[in-house]
């Protein structure tokens, strides 16, 4: 349970998706105009990556992994080099699915959430998720708990650029740097930040 | 002929520095900032992505007339996502060590939005030639920036290029020493901050709209 606990911890605040590995950047700079759609980004990010870690992870382990297929007669057979068309695969179709769950049961969930799912099935942390997830050898309850807690890490770091952005905003900023640059570097303070998290364990 | 040259002597200019992607588009940088903590992984990344983007664009634009416009988005992943492990495979073989250090970030250039954003914007209306010269453009002018800032980086951080040490020995003496904040995170993302700044700066460049 602390292990869990420490990778949840881990995963939020020292190895945040985005601010340590930069994933996800694309959006956390196209989508943090306003706090509110940042908020609703952020939670359909935690939603999806928590839903296609362990799907992921399922498949990965029970088809792609070398050996996986064993029981099918094909004990050397090693399919993992096709991870990277299948996680793609079954994150656009997740994505796809979600949205039309949502659209039929939820309809005021899906006016605030509908316009960013298909945003996210492109969105680098999605996909780097699994991909770590693969390559960190975690096991399934880990999966789950990693993603919600890559997902969690990301909506914190969006949220809380979409308000400082908004503190900024009448900030005199010389001319070549505003836009883009600015945001990098506010980004870079903001890593520095979550920085001193680490050497904290639980 | 001469025509042709030129024109794609246009585009060439066009995506390696009129609208590089990184710096005037905002495309991309999600990989972009990752690998560059050495030169030798920025410029494996490199070449993997000009690559993979040309072909992209040259599979894509081939396929144009072929491709359902409501499924074209799986399409596009899907000729992007084979060309990916291609090049995922031939690192392995190749340039084992190489490749274990880029880790997920070769996987990671299927939802590079440079290649994707190309192949919706550029080769979807034009001719296969156009979109291999325009690919290899906008992966050259995403490498301008990537080895920009692999070289600040390790320069700065480890006072290396290529892995040797470059900072003559009596400045270390002098009292010099490496920042280490460069090798991390945030260094990566001051450096581009200031390059996009000097950019912006320079003389014929299209600036971001507010």
């Amino acid at each position: 349970m602390g292990d869990l606990l420490s990778l949840f911890v881990n995963s939020v605040f020292i190895g945040n998706i985005l601010l340590a590995y930069f994933l996800g950047i694309c959006s956390f700079i196209a989508v943090s105009k306003t706090i509110e759609t940042a908020t609703g980004l952020g939670f359909a990010v935690i939603f999806v990556l928590t839903v296609t870690s362990p799907v992921n992870w399922l498949i990965y382990h029970g088809l792609l992994a070398p050996g996986a297929l064993s029981w099918a007669g094909y004990p050397e057979l090693d399919l993992s080099f096709l991870k990277f068309i299948t996680f793609i695969a079954v994150i656009a179709a997740i994505v796809q699915a979600v949205e039309m769950v949502i659209d039929r049961y939820s309809p005021l969930l899906y006016a605030s959430l509908g316009v960013f799912l298909p945003l996210i099935a492109v969105n680098c942390a999605i996909l780097g998720t699994s991909l770590f997830m693969v390559e960190r050898n975690h096991t399934f309850i880990e999966s789950v708990v990693f993603g919600a807690g890559s997902g969690t890490g990301w909506m914190l770091a969006i949220v809380s650029l979409a308000a400082i952005r908004k503190k900024v905003r009448y900030a005199d900023v010389p001319a070549g740097l505003d836009g883009f640059g600015f945001i990098m570097i506010i980004a870079g303070l903001m890593a520095m930040t979550f920085m001193m998290f680490s050497g904290i364990t639980l | 002929m001469h025509t042709n040259l030129s024109h794609y002597k246009e585009i060439l200019i066009k995506g390696i520095w009129r609208e590089n992607p990184v710096a005037y588009q905002v495309l991309g940088i999600c990989s972009a900032l990752a690998v560059t903590v050495k030169m030798s992984t920025a410029v494996v990344m490199s070449i993997a992505l000009s690559l993979v983007a040309a072909f992209s664009g040259l599979i894509i634009s081939s396929l144009r007339h072929w491709i359902p416009s409501n499924i074209r988005i799986i399409v596009e992943l899907t000729v992007i996502a084979s060309l990916v492990i291609v090049t995922d495979q031939i690192l392995k073989a190749y340039l084992y060590d190489i490749s274990k250090q880029l880790s997920i970030f070769v996987g990671l250039i299927i939802t590079n939005c440079i290649i994707l954003g190309r192949a919706e914007a550029f080769a979807m209306a034009n001719n296969p030639a156009d979109s291999f010269v325009d690919g290899l453009a906008n992966g050259l002018g995403y490498s301008m920036i990537l080895l920009a800032v692999a070289f600040l980086r390790e320069l700065l951080g480890s006072g290396q290029f290529f892995g040797f040490s470059v900072i003559p020995q009596f400045l270390y003496d002098m009292g010099f020493q490496d920042m280490g904040i460069m090798v991390l995170a945030p260094g990566a993302f001051f450096i581009i901050g200031l390059l996009v700044w000097l950019k912006n700066s320079l003389p014929g460049v299209s600036h971001e709209k507010k």
